[in-house]
């Protein structure tokens, strides 16, 4: 059939042909191995190498593992069970240290009694942050999302109660006015609800929070922050330093493309200032110069001081990542949105943004992995997050000489938080992929 | 290209241009830093005028068109659209966008939003429609552009010509009262350009006042009342179509008419 065709040259097909199974070498584990260990010579020699490489660190790093010894009060005794049991040459690890050790490194120096709390907090916190990024729960959650800081630090300082709710009444005094003097005036709606309730919170809310906790004392045992370590350190500058520099970073990146040069130029020299000193100074400068600033005998907590230093530094970086990703709009999205009537702020949000972040995801959420790792930083200035406990852990006379268990058991741990925030960013991707590749 | 238009008989019952402006141009002038791209140009847009702008590329037509709902400021003279002056004044530019639907060579859609949620935007954001009032007026104009089944879809899953109807509803969904079009068909495919073209001569069938600015010169005989031809910057002839295409006065359109038409 097909020879006929072959010698004719107007080419006509009349019959179409049936798809066929491939052959069996091009199919399954077989095609796999030649295609991707062995397709070369070179191929085949890497391969082989690889796997001599992989028997190597396995066949040292197995045995350490798997004989690791769980329970002991010290090094010394982590030895002696070794010896007794596997005898003097074989390699153990010793993690004991971190059962012995684990409320230490997961708390600081958080009282024994409160240790619910900061673990409640964080069952709060997944609860109050699941609405915001899974778009599958019901809208109505999000409410609950917004009472949520107050709520973790109810549970993770203490104190009165009525401190955060009339904290609280303050975002609800410029929320009121937004609704309600807005629609009457904007401008003066919008700085109305900015200027009240700062003033608000700077004279009225202390006066009426002290106010009611002497008629109606409710609350928690209050913390203090020196007391707070750990992970439960880490964590809360990371979240806090998370969420309050994505908007920030979002401002600074519409403060950077605004027509209005005093904006603009503020916002450039803020990114540039900041992202041009070392985390590191700005820590040191939150923590030791700040205080030559300040007037004397002000006690600004030190904690609140590396969040906000945290905050900005990374606002920074995401100001240039959302910069990205607004250039790689075509300029036809904000044409698009301007010529249907749509104003500034609302084709941003409905437009811009939305396209803008998403393109940007990878580029956040790598900043925010950074951040997150960053927050080991404040060691330096003497706060005590899991590095700081090891070199405590390490220092005590049952411990001292130890350190592989403990390093590897904070780079798990800080793996478990970065890799978990990695694979959100790829199904945030695959969510929001709109287009047929 | 002229025959795509004349398989079809155009209704010319709604077509009446009225006594009333819908657009006055007077003296305006436009640079892009010292290049002068829009000289001295004076025009008068009734209501229910269908007025197809032509002239070469760079000639500064679709920066007139663009002026009109100030995606592009001018410097000198005045343009007035529905008796509303265009200034800096914010609140003016965008009453008057609402009022002006435009329609994009590039369609513009949004494409993280469906198509009838890239309807529905602005007549909910900005015309404060609730949401389900929005949602039929959508579907009622993407069914006379003739693609209701698509309104779930998003615009990346769409084939340009259907882009561009979709964009020509989306413009609709807020009720304009005049359409700019900006070379509606020129990245599209030959096959797609007829579906579009169909959809903007029944708009011209119900008396909407429309500027296009397009080289398709079938669309401009069938439903034209003006041509305007611009160069450097300038109007350099307006007519009727048949006088224009027919009998054309100034050398330069005598040009660009015969390289377009003749090949």
């Amino acid at each position: 059939m097909s020879d006929t065709h072959a010698q004719t040259v107007p080419y006509v097909r009349d019959t179409m042909l049936p798809q066929q199974t491939p052959p069996v070498t091009e199919v399954g584990a077989i095609r796999w191995v030649r295609e991707n260990l062995f397709s070369s010579p070179m191929n085949a020699i890497l391969t082989i190498l690889s796997l001599f490489v992989i028997y190597w660190v396995v066949s040292h790093l197995g045995p350490w593992l798997v004989n690791g010894i769980w329970v002991a009060d010290s090094l010394t005794e982590c030895r002696e069970i070794r010896n007794a049991t596997l005898g003097e040459d074989a390699s153990a690890a010793c993690f004991a240290v971190i059962t012995e050790r684990w409320q230490q490194l997961m708390f600081g120096f958080y009282p024994n009694d409160a240790y619910w709390r900061p673990v409640l907090a964080l069952l709060v916190f997944f609860v109050g942050i699941a609405p915001v990024l899974f778009d599958t729960l019901p809208r109505k959650l999000l409410i609950g999302t917004l009472v949520t800081p107050f709520i973790m630090y109810m549970l993770l300082w203490g104190g009165s109660i009525w401190g955060p709710l009339v904290v609280g009444l303050g975002f609800g005094l410029g929320f009121a006015i937004i609704k309600y003097v807005s629609p009457v005036n904007s401008l003066l709606g919008t700085i109305g609800a900015i200027i009240l309730p700062i003033f608000f919170w700077l004279y009225a809310a202390g006066p009426i929070s002290s106010g009611i906790t002497s008629v109606l004392p409710i609350g928690l045992e209050f913390i203090p922050s020196k007391d707070f370590g750990g992970f439960t350190l880490s964590v809360i500058i990371g979240i806090a330093a998370i969420l309050l520099s994505l908007p920030l970073g979002i401002l600074l990146a519409l403060a950077r493309q605004s027509d209005l040069p005093i904006i603009k130029w503020s916002a450039v020299v803020f990114i540039e200032v900041i992202r041009g000193v070392p985390l590191i100074v700005w820590l040191f400068t939150a923590s030791l110069l700040l205080n030559y600033f300040l007037p004397p005998g002000t006690n600004f907590d030190l904690m609140l001081r590396v969040i906000i230093m945290v905050t900005l530094f990374s606002a920074a970086y995401i100001a240039e990542v959302v910069r990205g990703g607004l250039a790689a709009l075509p300029k036809g999205q904000y044409e698009g949105g301007d010529s249907l009537g749509l104003n500034y702020w609302q084709s941003m949000q409905l437009i811009i943004l939305p396209q803008a972040l998403k393109i940007s995801i990878p580029g956040i959420v790598n900043t925010f992995i950074g951040l997150f790792k960053d927050t080991t930083l404040v060691v330096f200035i003497g706060l005590f997050d899991p590095i700081g406990l090891a070199g405590a852990i390490r220092a005590s006379t049952e411990w001292n000489g130890i350190y592989w268990e403990l390093f590897l058991f904070i780079g798990v741990m800080f793996f478990i938080f970065c890799f978990s925030m990695g694979r959100y960013s790829l199904y945030l991707e695959k969510k929001l992929q709109r287009e047929h590749r | 290209m002229v025959d795509i238009i004349q398989e079809r008989e155009i209704d010319r019952s709604h077509m009446q241009v009225s006594d009333e402006v819908a657009i006055e141009i007077r003296n305006m002038n436009k640079w892009y830093g010292s290049f002068h791209v829009l000289r001295d140009i004076n025009l008068t847009v009734q209501r229910g005028e269908r007025i197809v702008i032509c002239g070469p590329s760079g000639s500064g037509k679709s920066t007139l068109i663009r002026c009109i709902n100030r995606l592009e400021e001018h410097q000198a003279g005045d343009i007035i659209v529905d008796g509303t002056e265009l200034s800096s004044d914010l609140k003016n530019i965008d009453k008057i966008r609402s009022e002006v639907g435009m329609c994009f060579q590039h369609f513009n859609l949004f494409p993280h939003l469906t198509i009838l949620e890239n309807c529905t935007l602005a007549p909910i954001w900005v015309r404060k429609t609730p949401k389900k009032e929005a949602e039929e007026i959508a579907m009622h104009f993407l069914e006379k552009v003739k693609i209701p089944d698509q309104a779930h879809k998003y615009p990346g899953m769409l084939s340009g010509g259907q882009q561009q109807r979709v964009a020509i509803a989306r413009s609709l969904c807020m009720k304009p009262r005049i359409m700019l079009f900006d070379e509606p068909t020129s990245a599209l495919d030959p096959e797609m350009i007829k579906e579009v073209l169909d959809t903007m001569i029944e708009l011209a069938e119900e008396g909407m006042t429309m500027l296009c600015v397009t080289h398709e010169m079938g669309f401009a005989q069938a439903v034209a009342n003006r041509v305007i031809f611009m160069d450097q910057g300038q109007i350099v002839e307006q007519n009727e179509p048949t006088e224009f295409f027919n009998n054309p006065q100034s050398e330069r359109t005598q040009l660009f008419l015969s390289q377009i038409i003749g090949h």
